[in-house]
C-alpha cells in the first residue's frame, strides 16, 4: 500500500468506496428482507440467496424477451416490478406449504430452508443450464461518469444505490406508517394480545415472509445490473447477508443499513489493499469477534428477552 | 451386569443394538464387500464420528452447530500435515528448490518449514494436537458465545461464519495449507505405506473400533448426571438455570466434547482417504453432517451411524447415476425428516417396534425408548413458550 502517492491512494479509495457502495446496496436489500422475517418470525430463511436468483433470473429471462420485441431500453423497471412478484408468489407458497409448521421450531426451519435452497439451485440449474447468464442492459446502465480525470464511477452502480434507497424508504413506510405496518409490528410485540384484538397474524406472518421474499427478488433484479447469474449466486450472498443481519441487531432497520454500510465498505476496501480472501477473512473476523463482544448486534432492540 | 457397564451400554436394549452395529461394521461389511467399497464405508464411517458428536450437541444439547466441519477439518488438516512432513524428506524432495519442505510451499516460493508446521515432525505431538486444538478452539468459541447466553439461531449462524472464514483462509493461504487442493499425496505413516489394501483393512479397523469407543464414550456422558442436566437445559433452559446451574458450562463442556469426537473423525479420514481439503471444513459440509444425524435420528448415537450410512450410499449412488436427482432428493431429505421424522430413523424404530412382539419385550425393558417420544412433545411445548 506504499506503492502509490498520496493522490493515487485517494482515488483508490473514493472507487473502492464506490464499489463497496454496489455490494452495500445488494447487500441491504437481501438483509432487508432477511431482517424483515428473521424480526418477525424469529425464523432464519437459509433459502433466502435463492429467492435472489429467482428475481436474477426473472430479470434475465425479461431482457431476453424485450430484446426480441426491440425494446430492451425500457423493460428494466418493468423487470424490476416483475421480479418482486415472483418472487413474493414463491415466498408466499412457501410460508403456507412449509415454514408455517415449522414456527415452534427455529432450528429446524434452519435446515428445512437448506433443504429447500438446495432443491431450487438445482430447479435454476435444470431450466437455465449450470453457466451464468446476464440480462441485456439497457443502454442507459451503461457506462460511467468521471468526475475528475482519475476517478471512474459506473451509472449501474449509482442505480443499484437509488434502487436500495427508495425500497429501504418503502420498507420503512410500510412498517411504520401504514396500516399493515401496524399489524406487523402488534404482532412481533405480543402475538396473542395482537390475536385478542382481531388481527389475523398468521396472514401477517405469510405476508411478511412473502415480502421478505419479494424484497429479495428486487435484490435479486438490482445484481443483474452489476454481474452475471448463476445457480449458486445467492448462496454467495447468504452468509454476508446473515451476518449484515446479526451484526446490525435484527429488527433494526438503521442498525441493518449501518452493518450492511461497514460491512460492504470494509470488505470492499481491504479487498484492495489485501488479496480478496484476506479481505473477506479480515471483516468477518472483525465481525463474528464483534459478536462474541456484544452479541446483541449494533442496534439492539430494547425488548427484554 | 454391573452398574457402570450397563450404564456405557445403555441396557439390554442399548447392548443388542450397539451389538448388531458393530456386528455389522465389523464383520458383515468387511465380509460382503471389495476393498474399494469398503474404503468407501471406511470414510462414511468418519463421518458418523461428526453425526455422533451432533447427536450430544444438537439432540440431546438442543445447541444446533453448523461448523462441525471446522473441528473435522482441524482434525484432518492436523494429520495430513503429519504425513506431509514424512513423505517430503529431503531425499524424496530433491527436486525442489529447497528439498524437505512439502511440495506446495515450494511451489509457492517458501523456502523454509512454517512455525506451526514444526511440532508436526513428531507423531506424539500431532495426535495430542488432533486431540488438543479442536477442542481449545471450540472452548473458545464456546466462552465467548455461551457466558453471554449466545444461542439458537446466533450460535449456527457464527459457527457457520467461522467455517465459511476457515475455509476461505486456508484457500487463501495457498502457500501454508495447500490451497484449494488442500494436501495430497499422502503415503505412509511411520514408514508404514497406507495405501495398500492391507493397510486399508487394518485402518478401517481401527476406524470402526475408535467410533465404537466414541458411541461408548457418549453413552456414558448421556447416562450421568451430567447427560439428565443437558436434556433439562435443552428443555427448559431458565429452569435449570434457577436450580443453581451454571448453564453455560455444561454448554461449553458439550461443544468440547463434540469438537473432540470430530476430529478424530477428521484424522481417521485423512488416514483412510489419503488427503485432506478445505471442502471438508465449508459451509456445505458441515450443514449435510447435520442431516447425517438428523436422518439417523438426533436422539439416537446408533441411528446416527445408520443415517450416515445410508444418506452416504444413497449420495455415491445417485451422483454416479443420476446426478441431477441427488440434489433434489437431498433437499427434499432436508425437509422432510424435519417436517415428519423428527427423530429420524431411530424414531420410525421405537414407533413401529412396538408391533413386533420380540421388539416390543425389548423396549419395554428400556426406559431409552420412551425417552425419544416424550422428549418430542417436551421439545413441541418448550418452543409454544419460546
Amino acid at each position: 500500500m506504499f506503492d502509490y502517492s498520496m493522490a493515487e491512494i485517494g482515488n483508490i479509495v473514493v472507487m473502492q468506496a464506490f464499489s463497496g457502495l454496489s455490494l452495500f446496496s445488494v447487500l441491504l436489500l437481501m438483509a432487508l428482507g432477511l431482517a424483515i422475517i428473521f424480526g418477525q418470525m424469529g425464523v432464519i430463511n437459509m433459502a433466502h440467496g435463492e429467492f435472489m436468483a429467482i428475481g436474477a433470473y426473472t430479470t434475465v429471462f425479461l431482457s431476453r424477451v424485450a430484446e426480441t420485441y426491440g425494446i430492451v431500453n425500457y423493460y428494466f423497471l418493468f423487470a424490476i416490478v416483475a421480479a418482486f412478484i415472483v418472487a413474493f408468489i414463491i415466498g408466499y407458497i412457501v410460508e403456507f406449504a412449509l415454514i408455517r409448521h415449522l414456527y415452534k421450531r427455529p432450528l429446524d426451519t434452519l435446515l428445512a430452508t437448506w433443504g429447500l435452497s438446495l432443491v431450487m439451485q438445482q430447479i435454476f440449474r435444470s431450466t437455465f443450464g449450470a453457466k451464468e447468464v446476464s440480462a441485456v442492459l439497457p443502454e442507459w446502465l451503461m457506462g460511467s461518469f468521471q468526475p475528475t480525470p482519475d476517478i471512474d464511477i459506473p451509472i449501474n452502480g449509482v442505480f443499484v444505490l437509488v434502487l436500495a434507497a427508495v425500497v429501504t424508504l418503502g420498507v420503512f413506510l410500510f412498517m411504520f406508517r401504514s396500516r399493515w405496518g401496524l399489524r406487523v409490528r402488534a404482532t412481533v410485540q405480543n402475538r396473542v394480545m395482537a390475536g385478542a384484538v382481531g388481527i389475523n397474524t398468521k396472514k401477517v406472518d405469510r405476508v411478511t415472509f412473502a415480502l421478505g421474499c419479494g424484497i429479495a427478488g428486487v435484490a435479486g433484479a438490482a445484481f443483474t445490473t452489476i454481474a452475471s447469474t448463476g445457480p449458486t449466486t445467492g448462496s454467495l450472498y447468504i452468509v454476508d447477508s446473515f451476518m449484515v443481519v446479526v451484526f446490525g441487531g435484527a429488527a433494526s432497520v438503521l442498525g441493518t443499513i449501518a452493518s450492511a454500510f461497514g460491512i460492504a465498505q470494509a470488505q470492499s476496501i481491504l479487498q484492495f489493499f489485501m488479496t480478496s480472501s484476506m479481505g473477506k477473512v479480515a471483516t468477518l473476523m472483525v465481525i463474528v469477534g464483534i459478536l462474541m463482544m456484544r452479541p446483541e448486534g449494533l442496534f439492539a432492540s430494547k425488548v427484554r428477552k | 451386569m454391573n452398574e457402570t457397564l450397563s450404564k456405557i451400554l445403555g441396557g439390554k436394549q442399548g447392548a443388542i443394538g450397539l451389538g448388531i452395529l458393530a456386528a455389522l461394521i465389523l464383520v458383515l461389511l468387511p465380509l460382503g464387500l471389495d476393498p474399494f467399497r469398503l474404503g468407501l464405508v471406511g470414510k462414511y464411517l468418519t463421518y458418523a464420528f461428526v453425526a455422533v458428536s451432533l447427536v450430544l450437541l444438537w439432540g440431546n444439547g438442543g445447541i444446533l452447530s453448523l461448523g462441525q466441519g471446522i473441528f473435522f477439518g482441524l482434525g484432518g488438516y492436523a494429520m495430513a500435515m503429519f504425513l506431509k512432513l514424512e513423505a517430503s524428506d529431503p531425499v524424496s524432495t530433491a527436486i525442489q528448490s529447497t528439498p524437505g519442505i512439502p511440495d506446495f510451499m515450494d511451489w509457492n516460493q517458501l523456502t523454509a518449514l512454517p512455525w506451526f508446521w514444526e511440532p508436526f515432525k513428531s507423531l506424539p505431538l500431532t495426535i495430542l494436537a488432533i486431540l488438543i486444538v479442536p477442542t481449545l478452539f471450540a472452548f473458545l468459541i464456546g466462552y465467548a458465545m455461551f457466558k453471554r447466553r449466545v444461542g439458537g439461531v446466533y450460535f449456527a449462524i457464527i459457527t457457520q461464519a467461522i467455517a465459511l472464514i476457515l475455509s476461505i483462509l486456508i484457500i487463501g493461504q495457498q502457500g501454508y495449507t495447500g490451497g484449494v487442493n488442500g494436501i495430497t499425496d499422502l503415503k505412509t505413516l511411520l514408514g508404514w505405506d497406507i495405501r495398500t489394501d492391507s493397510a486399508k483393512y487394518v485402518l478401517y479397523y481401527v476406524n470402526a473400533a475408535l467410533l465404537i469407543g466414541c458411541i461408548l464414550l457418549s453413552r456414558y456422558v448421556l447416562s450421568s448426571k451430567f447427560g439428565m442436566l443437558l436434556l433439562a437445559m435443552r428443555d427448559k433452559e431458565e429452569r435449570v438455570r434457577f436450580s443453581g446451574y451454571d448453564v453455560s458450562n455444561f454448554k461449553i463442556f458439550i461443544f468440547c466434547l463434540s469438537a473432540m469426537i470430530s476430529a478424530i473423525g477428521g484424522a481417521m479420514f485423512t488416514l483412510q482417504v489419503g488427503f485432506m481439503s478445505p471442502t471438508f471444513i465449508g459451509i456445505v459440509p458441515s450443514i449435510e453432517m447435520v442431516i447425517f444425524a438428523a436422518v439417523g435420528g438426533r436422539m439416537s448415537l446408533i441411528g446416527a451411524v445408520y443415517g450416515t450410512l445410508l444418506v452416504n450410499a444413497g449420495k455415491t449412488m445417485f451422483s454416479e447415476t443420476y446426478p441431477e436427482l441427488w440434489l433434489f432428493l437431498m433437499g427434499g431429505l432436508f425437509i422432510a425428516v424435519v417436517m415428519f421424522f423428527p427423530n429420524g430413523l431411530a424414531g420410525i424404530y421405537d414407533k413401529y417396534a412396538k408391533k413386533v412382539p420380540f421388539l416390543r419385550k425389548l423396549s419395554e425393558e428400556s426406559p431409552k425408548a420412551r425417552k425419544a417420544e416424550t422428549v418430542l412433545v417436551e421439545t413441541k411445548e418448550a418452543g409454544v413458550k419460546a
